[in-house]
């Protein structure tokens, strides 16, 4: 019975990991490809992980187990975040079948502050890169917010 | 492979390792392709993460849990390079 459970949640997590794979080539950008490398390879470390715990049912390998589930959770959409919004700021052009851009005139490209959170919204002209980040959304976002 | 010769635990250990391969293959393919320096990162970190898998099914395979510890450093080692990736894209721009 252990080894059936083991066995399926290995091949579950195996199945995630080998799906991010496939979309980190067939995925069209950047962004699309970083976003199924994560959730993929992040739920593939759970079931893989959560696999050996259940194969050795022992406290201190399923602690470690969780310890290692634990850590990827919280450095996974770190280092995701960390290097799309590095691909942002440089210019990396969106997929032209993109649909929307929300972050689009919401950073300051010269200090790389974002805007949301402060209800004084100061709409500065982006110096570089990023294709015209209108003055007009910035402006009415803060007239909603006031 | 010592679980069981012929269980179900080791027919799946036996897929496990050819899905591996077989992710590792495509990462490493968007690794040489990748247009830009931030996709040859995103490809470097799942081939961080597909090595973590697999020292996580080579721990079940030859029953050494002792190993477990070495994914742990490769996981840390991987996101510390991320981030120091992301950093420099940040800095000098992606080409």
């Amino acid at each position: 019975m252990k080894e059936w459970i083991s066995a399926g949640l290995l091949i579950i997590g195996v199945t995630f990991m080998l799906l991010a794979a496939i979309g980190i080539v067939r995925m069209p950008d950047l962004f699309t490809r970083m976003q199924t490398a994560t959730k993929g390879g992040s739920l593939g470390i759970v079931c893989t992980f959560l696999s050996v715990a259940v194969y050795f049912g022992e406290f201190a390998i399923t602690a470690r187990s969780l310890l290692i589930i634990a850590f990827f959770f919280l450095t996974a959409p770190v280092a995701a975040h960390m290097i799309a919004r590095a691909a942002y700021f440089v210019g990396y052009q969106l997929w032209e079948e993109t649909v929307t851009d929300e972050l689009r005139g919401h950073y300051d490209l010269h200090t790389h502050a974002l805007d949301s959170g402060t209800y004084e919204v100061v709409v500065r002209k982006p110096k570089t890169g990023l294709p015209d980040s209108g003055a007009a959304s910035g402006e009415k976002a803060s007239a909603e917010k006031e | 492979m010592t679980p069981s010769e012929m269980g179900p635990l080791s027919s799946a250990i036996r897929v496990a390792w050819v899905m591996l391969s077989a992710g590792l293959v495509l990462a490493f393919f968007r690794l040489v392709r990748g247009p830009s320096l931030p996709d040859r990162v995103v490809a470097l970190d799942l081939t961080a993460t597909l090595v973590v898998g697999m020292i996580a099914v080579d721990a079940i395979a030859s029953r050494q849990p002792v190993i477990l510890d070495a994914a742990i450093v490769v996981s840390l080692v991987a996101f510390v390079g991320t981030v120091a990736f992301a950093h420099y894209v940040e800095k000098r721009g992606s080409e």
